[in-house]
């Protein structure tokens, strides 16, 4: 970097505003959509898990393994089968949340007391409806502090994608770089940690409104 | 899948071509370069981690402090801190260094701290009941009783910091990353999948020395309670 230059030119920010925010919501889109693919996948995965216990120190393991492959090779994997597209980068962090997703829904699904459950069984719940309405309501608090972790660490992960061309605002950070230039790449830091920690509240506050009963243990707590 | 084994064979003639095992840009070599980066990381996320951890875990005091901290270090994209700092400080290993260290802190500084708060106070009690000093309780009975988060928390943090430390290739400096980063720059596809094949595997060891090392010093008594990940 040459002397003298200032990290950050806040006329270089003016002046991109409108690129900024397309890359903005092209970053998040590559980071939330692999963390809902995630989810569709944990419930039913976790669910099963759940039922039938021997299921889940193997599933545990994959996760755990695929988590252990560093981003950049499993993008190369990738590129073989989906070239330098959205998908590359999509599929391998999607793969990653598993292993957050899946034990929080196991570990849900185990919070819900013992008594409740067969409280609904007793009401002539079946199965499906008391997975579904009892079970799965109770175990929201502990899928979202994994939605939470998976969401933050995912969006952060989007930017490495850009050493195959799809990193949304990693575009920036390579960018900077090339032009020996700091702006863009503290800008592109700061707004893929505003995107996280935005995500992570409104997360927090989707919480809130899908389990209005949690606010009184909260507080008695 | 003719092209999966394909791919399988291409690496495999890679990883056995001598060429690989000798020099400067060998696989050992950029091993070692891998190596030093993740362990000196490591370490110095585990001194900050663990001393912070064990500190609010054994008071109670600071630990929404501890855990906004953790939040928001979880937030910073590593590839953009490690090339930010190679933009300001020019190349050489601190860059690296920085942005591994606070990959890992977060993992390790939760994890410990989680651990250590989540003894059972009356574990806790009976400790100082028995007359143990506080650097007693904590060494004795919390932290042998938080071994199973600690170790998870350790091993979340060297499995994330050496699967990172390949995006240091990117902005010119060694390890592992630079055959993926080269291989991509030159076109040859050989030379990214075999490094990332080099890559996992070291993360898969490092995974399993995790495992073997979590058995050899959690107490027997703790081990009834699946470790929670």
């Amino acid at each position: 970097m040459s002397d003298g230059e200032p990290l950050v030119r806040w006329q270089w920010i003016a002046d991109h505003t409108a690129e900024l925010a397309d890359h903005t919501a092209l970053h998040l889109r590559l980071g939330l959509l692999p963390v809902l693919f995630g989810l569709l996948v944990s419930v039913p995965l976790g669910i099963l898990c759940h039922r039938r216990r021997r299921l889940y120190p193997p599933v545990l393991t994959v996760a755990n393994i695929l988590y252990s492959i560093p981003s950049l090779a499993l993008f190369m994997v990738f590129v073989r089968y989906t070239g330098l597209t959205e998908q590359t980068v999509m599929i391998p962090l999607t793969l990653y949340t598993l292993s957050v997703l899946v034990p929080n829904v196991v570990d849900g699904l185990a919070s819900v007391p013992e008594p409740v459950r067969l409280a609904a069984t007793a009401m002539g719940f079946g199965t499906v409806r008391r997975v579904l309405q009892v079970e799965l309501p109770i175990a929201v608090p502990v899928v979202i502090a994994g939605v939470r972790v998976a969401a933050v660490s995912s969006i952060s992960l989007v930017a490495v994608g850009q050493l195959i061309g799809q990193g949304g605002l990693g575009y920036y950070i390579t960018r900077g770089l090339q032009l020996d230039f700091p702006t863009p790449i503290v800008t592109a830091i700061a707004l893929i940690m505003l995107l996280a920690l935005a995500t992570d509240a409104l997360l927090v506050l989707a919480q809130r409104l899908l389990t209005p009963w949690s606010r009184s243990r909260v507080t008695t707590a | 899948m003719n092209d999966f084994l394909n791919q399988i064979r291409l690496v495999a003639d890679w990883l056995t071509s001598s060429a690989q095992w000798h020099g400067d840009e060998g696989i050992p070599a950029r091993l070692v370069e891998h190596l030093t980066y993740s362990g000196l990381s490591l370490l110095c996320a585990a001194l900050i981690g663990l001393s912070a951890g064990l500190l609010v875990g054994h008071t109670g005091r600071g630990a929404f402090a501890v855990a906004s901290v953790a939040n928001l270090a979880r937030a910073i994209p590593t590839f953009g801190l490690v090339v930010l700092v190679v933009t300001l400080a020019g190349l050489s290993t601190a860059p690296v260094l920085v942005a591994l260290v606070a990959l890992a802190v977060p993992p390790i500084l939760i994890n410990t701290f989680e651990g250590v708060r989540g003894v059972d106070p009356a574990a806790r009690d009976a400790a100082r009941g028995v007359g143990m000093t506080e650097w007693e309780v904590l060494v004795k009975v919390e932290v042998p009783m938080a071994l199973p988060l600690i170790l998870l928390g350790l091993r979340v943090a060297a499995i994330q910091v050496v699967a990172t430390a390949t995006v240091a290739a990117y902005p010119g400096l060694g390890g592992l990353g630079r055959f993926i980063v080269d291989g991509l720059a030159r076109n040859d596809y050989e030379l990214v999948i075999g490094g990332s094949a080099v890559v996992v595997a070291l993360a898969l060891v490092v995974q399993a020395a995790f495992t073997a090392l979590g058995r050899a010093v959690v107490s027997p008594g703790l081990r009834v309670s699946a470790p929670k990940s």
